[in-house]
């Protein structure tokens, strides 16, 4: 998408002709003041972004990006993917952010400053892959409807904070507890304010495993207000939208939790296998968990040209939800023989891991280069498309890119 | 001696001309340095199209309402008024959709989204959605296309 320039207006009159409504106390505006509505409008500066990213949505914001921008290990802000249910919200107060500990199976419900959270438990980083659930959703056929993610929605940066173990624990939780659900600060699409957006949550063991942090850091710096700031909810290996943003609240549950996106078909897939468009009833849908095993080429860019004689370097990233990856290969004939890549191990668990192979193409012509990741459960990445499902999600079909051999 | 003179003042007058001409590039290369200096993107050129695109909100070109982006259709307004307020036009246009799952998703909009009972123009928003934004078979695993192809240097 072409990055849009935008006109700044000075005057009031100008103002609200372009936010298309008269500005109510509009004499009263301080000077230097920039009405929301008019701040939201170049996502490359508003988010810092790199050029080449994709808006899919401006409002509610959803930008993805594309597999080459995903080469560093580490990934910058820049080249994150955003994924928003509901508006960002605009006024933040880092000094008096609280969150609270609540819900029917806490013992003693309990509100923590960040300072507190800082202060009171110790401090762990990770490094954890955050993958949309919708990711790949633009495959399905018949079309699923939501955000048409491409490759893109995935990302996996240091996340510095607390366990949530550790705060869960220091408040107490009952005997019956079966699930944590989330609530944050962002608004509803309509406005509404007695409306989420997005209110989702995991089960006990997902909530109290070591990696599962209520995070104040990324990639060593505050949390980029598009991620989440001051406070995230991080759950490597899980849809991403269980990893809250703008947390001020967890609920300790003795339900499963039953917030905005938890019920009905959100992020949820069919208990057992339809045909495509087939329709699924509500109570035949699960909830989804551990992200399946998927990897992205993300060097060189598609559409290489190399000599013939010439060997290609490729390299990427593999990643396995709550697993690991314990294969990595390559196939230059659309499946017809695979050849083994190295893979790293990852920094620690649920990171995604780096893979690298050097190809010999044995003549001229168009080539394509397909990647394929298998899990510890020996469970691979499918060629084609996987169960469809009405929302479209879980797509971890095999990444590929174009090469021509001249 | 006259020769000479009359030698001597051609010579001047062309060191007049090339000193003005000189004078004349500097000042060109002086201002260009100043607009490249405040002005860095030289959007001075293609200015005029944005303010157009910001004032006329139902300009169309080329068949595309340009604020949102829309196909030029029966309905289009209909579509604007009540299908931009929460969200921007770009969620419904990445979609494709039969009749029948428009209407669903109409149906949970209106449960969990507030939207509003849209009584007879459902049917126009929806005439329009599926005529021009049918989904497009894509069968299990489509070719790659758009392939941008450049020299991979070593």
């Amino acid at each position: 998408m072409e990055r849009r320039k935008f006109i700044k207006k000075t005057t009031l009159t100008s103002l609200a002709a372009l936010i298309g409504t008269e500005i109510v106390f509009g004499s009263n505006m301080l000077k230097n003041y920039k009405p929301l509505a008019l701040q939201e409008t170049d996502p490359f500066k508003l988010f810092s972004l790199d050029s080449e990213m994709v808006v899919l949505n401006d409002k509610p914001w959803n930008i993805e990006a594309k597999a080459h921008l995903l080469d560093d290990k580490i990934t910058p802000s820049s080249k994150m993917f955003i994924r928003n249910n509901g508006l960002i919200p605009t006024e933040i107060d880092e000094q008096n952010w609280t969150l609270t500990i609540d819900g029917e199976s806490v013992k003693n419900k309990t509100t923590f400053t960040l300072n507190d959270l800082k202060t009171k438990f110790k401090e762990y980083t990770y490094q954890l892959t955050l993958e949309c659930g919708g990711n790949g959703r633009s495959e399905f056929d018949p079309p699923a409807k939501g955000n048409q993610w491409t490759v893109g929605a995935v990302s996996c940066a240091t996340w510095t904070g607390v366990r949530l173990k550790d705060v869960l624990e220091a408040v107490g939780i009952k005997n019956d507890a079966v699930y944590i659900g989330y609530h944050a600060a962002d608004t509803h699409l309509s406005g509404d304010p007695s409306k989420e957006p997005i209110s989702r949550g995991a089960p006990m063991s997902k909530a109290l495993e070591d990696e599962t942090l209520i995070a104040y850091k990324m990639n060593g710096k505050k949390i980029p207000v598009a991620h989440g700031f001051p406070l995230r909810l991080v759950a490597g290996g899980w849809p991403a939208s269980v990893s809250g943003k703008w947390i001020n609240r967890i609920s300790i549950r003795n339900i499963e939790h039953d917030g905005t996106k938890m019920t009905g078909t959100a992020y949820r897939v069919p208990k057992f296998p339809v045909a495509p468009g087939e329709k699924v009833k509500d109570e035949d849908m699960k909830i989804i968990e551990s992200m399946p095993v998927k990897s992205l080429i993300t060097y060189p860019k598609s559409g290489a040209i190399i000599k013939k004689g010439d060997s290609l370097a490729i390299r990427g990233h593999a990643w396995a939800g709550d697993l690991e990856v314990a294969k990595m290969e390559y196939s230059i004939d659309f499946g017809a023989t695979w050849h083994q890549a190295s893979i790293e191990k990852p920094v620690n668990r649920l990171a995604w891991q780096h893979f690298s192979a050097k190809i010999n193409f044995p003549k001229v012509g168009y080539y394509e280069v397909w990647a394929r990741a298998t899990d510890s459960n020996n469970i691979a990445q499918p060629m084609l498309l996987p169960g469809w499902n009405p929302k479209g999600y879980l797509n971890n079909a095999c990444h590929r890119i174009a090469i021509k051999v001249k | 001696m006259h020769q000479n003179s009359s030698e001597y003042k051609k010579l001047l007058k062309k060191a007049e001309r090339l000193a003005y001409s000189g004078l004349f590039l500097m000042g060109i290369s002086i201002g260009l340095l100043f607009l490249k200096i405040y002005d860095p993107t030289l959007s001075i050129f293609e200015g005029k199209q944005e303010i157009a695109e910001v004032i006329d909100e139902d300009l169309i070109e080329n068949g595309i309402h340009v604020r949102t982006g829309f196909v030029d259709d029966v309905g289009l307004m209909t579509v604007v008024n009540n299908c931009t307020n929460c969200h921007s036009s770009k969620l419904v246009i990445q979609n494709r959709m039969n009749e029948d799952r428009w209407n669903a998703t109409i149906k949970w909009m209106q449960e969990t989204q507030n939207l509003w009972p849209l009584g007879d123009n459902q049917k126009i928003i929806v005439d329009y959605l599926v005529k021009n934004y049918p989904p497009v078979e894509k069968g299990r695993r489509a070719s790659l296309t758009n392939i941008n192809w450049y020299e991979l240097k070593k």
